[in-house]
């Protein structure tokens, strides 16, 4: 049995808080880049310019991003041969977003409760916390944090199994065209399909978690997004809405097996600023 | 074009969806609880604690700002949830706003009728924006933290008509250009 200190998943917490904040992803940074090559549209273009000194910026005075810094999802892959010691494990992942944000200068953006008049909790706790146990003794820990501008625009939709594919596909356009230029475009479209209606959540959330420009390795999920991709940028919302191409910067797609009633789709939209980072202990 | 804020009537109306804009001078900063105090207290009776003449105003709440900074990042936030707010305010006098994303309809009549410019700034872009922000002031509700009321002074801020008093909507414009079918 492996021991993990509290105190060293805190601080690890702490430090993907900053990192993911103030550093774009070099798969987003690269995505940015090709999209300028791709588009069209002169306002288009000019936006996705200022997205790419945006990032310089940031990473180079080491400012937000985004003054958004987000509601912090964590992802956890849990060893099941680790025993986590001297401490609480959710108290270690809060205490670690609560150093991460204080620390590291990123907005507090976090109330409760969500109605009966929402106070700001000050320190942007709680986490939402998502833990698989897997085989293994290690902790492999990822923090998203995520703007609310993006999460507003996602989508659950309960289909049925005779909508299929085409009833998929009609589900995430349906999503993506009704955000328009809200969520911050180019976006990334995370979109799960299966499981149940909690389930489907997660599986599209967890799909943001992809290297952009890896394709699923399901060839026939990969041709789904492609397609999706295609059509996504058939919409003509372009970068921040002002018309183009580059409306959307990649589909992600992920499955897991549903209910022989069910057809669930996730559509989690995330904006550009698609901010993620992992550390392994 | 440069743009001075606060915005006089004439260019308010002149300024056309579409337009590239650099705005110089002061702006306040204002969202979503700020909004309902500002909306609660016009129907106390009581002022709104900036001039609304000509005023602009940004939909924002900045992240901290590092010592020696002005202000943090400082890109805006999604508008539509100001909508129920907006023509209120507009009536006060407002002649601008700066935000992202589509206004409801309701809102893009109150523009013509008031002959108010709603501009979009890049979300996200928000380390850029923050380099065009010289001064920045807590003016009212400090209490709201990252929501509280800022006046700002700004040279160069970047932004895009969106919405004019013409009832012109690029957004709508660019979906019709763009899309492809």
């Amino acid at each position: 049995m492996r021991e993990i200190a509290c105190a060293e998943i805190s601080q690890t917490v702490a430090r993907l808080c900053q990192e993911a904040n103030y550093y774009l992803g070099e798969d987003v940074v690269t995505a940015l880049r090709l999209g300028l090559a791709a588009e069209e549209s002169p306002l288009g273009r000019e936006v996705l310019k200022q997205l790419l000194d945006n990032a310089e910026i940031a990473g180079s005075e080491q400012v937000p991003l985004c003054q958004d810094t987000g509601l912090t999802v964590l992802f956890l892959d849990l060893g099941q041969d680790i025993h986590i010691v001297d401490g609480d494990l959710g108290e270690a992942l809060a205490e670690g977003v609560r150093r991460g944000y204080g620390e590291g200068y990123l907005r507090k953006s976090l109330v409760w409760p969500p109605i009966f008049g929402r106070k700001n909790t000050q320190d942007n706790t709680p986490p939402v916390v998502h833990t698989e146990v897997v085989p293994g003794d290690r902790l492999t820990i990822t923090v998203l944090p995520k703007g609310a501008g993006s999460e507003n625009m996602s989508r659950l939709f309960m289909l049925t199994p005779s909508d299929g594919v085409a009833g998929v596909k009609r589900a995430v356009l349906k999503a993506v065209d009704e955000a328009g230029p809200n969520p911050c475009p180019p976006i990334i479209v995370g979109v799960g399909i299966g499981g149940t209606a909690e389930h489907v959540g997660y599986l599209a959330k967890r799909a943001l978690l992809r290297e952009i420009g890896r394709p699923s390795a399901d060839p026939r999920l990969a041709e789904l997004e492609a397609e999706l991709l295609a059509e996504i940028r058939d919409l003509g919302i372009g970068p921040a809405g002002f018309g183009g191409r580059m409306t959307a910067l990649a589909v992600h797609v992920e499955m897991a097996p549903c209910h022989i009633a069910s057809l669930p789709v996730g559509v989690n939209i995330q904006c550009h600023s698609a901010r993620h980072k992992t550390a392994v202990l | 074009m440069r743009v001075e804020a606060p915005i006089s009537n004439e260019v308010a109306a002149g300024l056309r969806a579409g337009d590239a804009v650099w705005i110089h001078g002061i702006i306040y900063v204002a969202r979503d609880a700020a909004h309902k105090r500002l909306v609660d207290a016009l129907g106390r009776g009581e002022a709104l604690p900036f001039d609304p003449l000509g005023a602009v105003i940004y939909y924002m709440g900045p992240s901290p700002a590092k010592p020696g900074q002005p202000i943090g990042s400082a890109g805006p936030t999604t508008s539509y949830r100001m909508d129920p707010y907006t023509p209120t305010l507009l009536a006060q006098g407002v002649k601008g706003l700066i935000g992202k994303g589509s206004r409801s309809e309701v809102v893009k009549k109150a523009l013509c009728e008031h002959q108010a410019v709603y501009f979009a700034a890049v979300g996200g872009a928000a380390a850029l924006i923050a380099k065009t922000v010289q001064e920045s002031e807590i003016i009212a509700y400090p209490d709201l933290g990252a929501e509280a009321v800022l006046r700002l002074k700004v040279a160069g801020f970047p932004a895009i008509v969106v919405n004019d008093a013409q009832g012109g909507d690029l957004y709508e414009a660019a979906r019709k250009e763009w899309a492809r079918k």
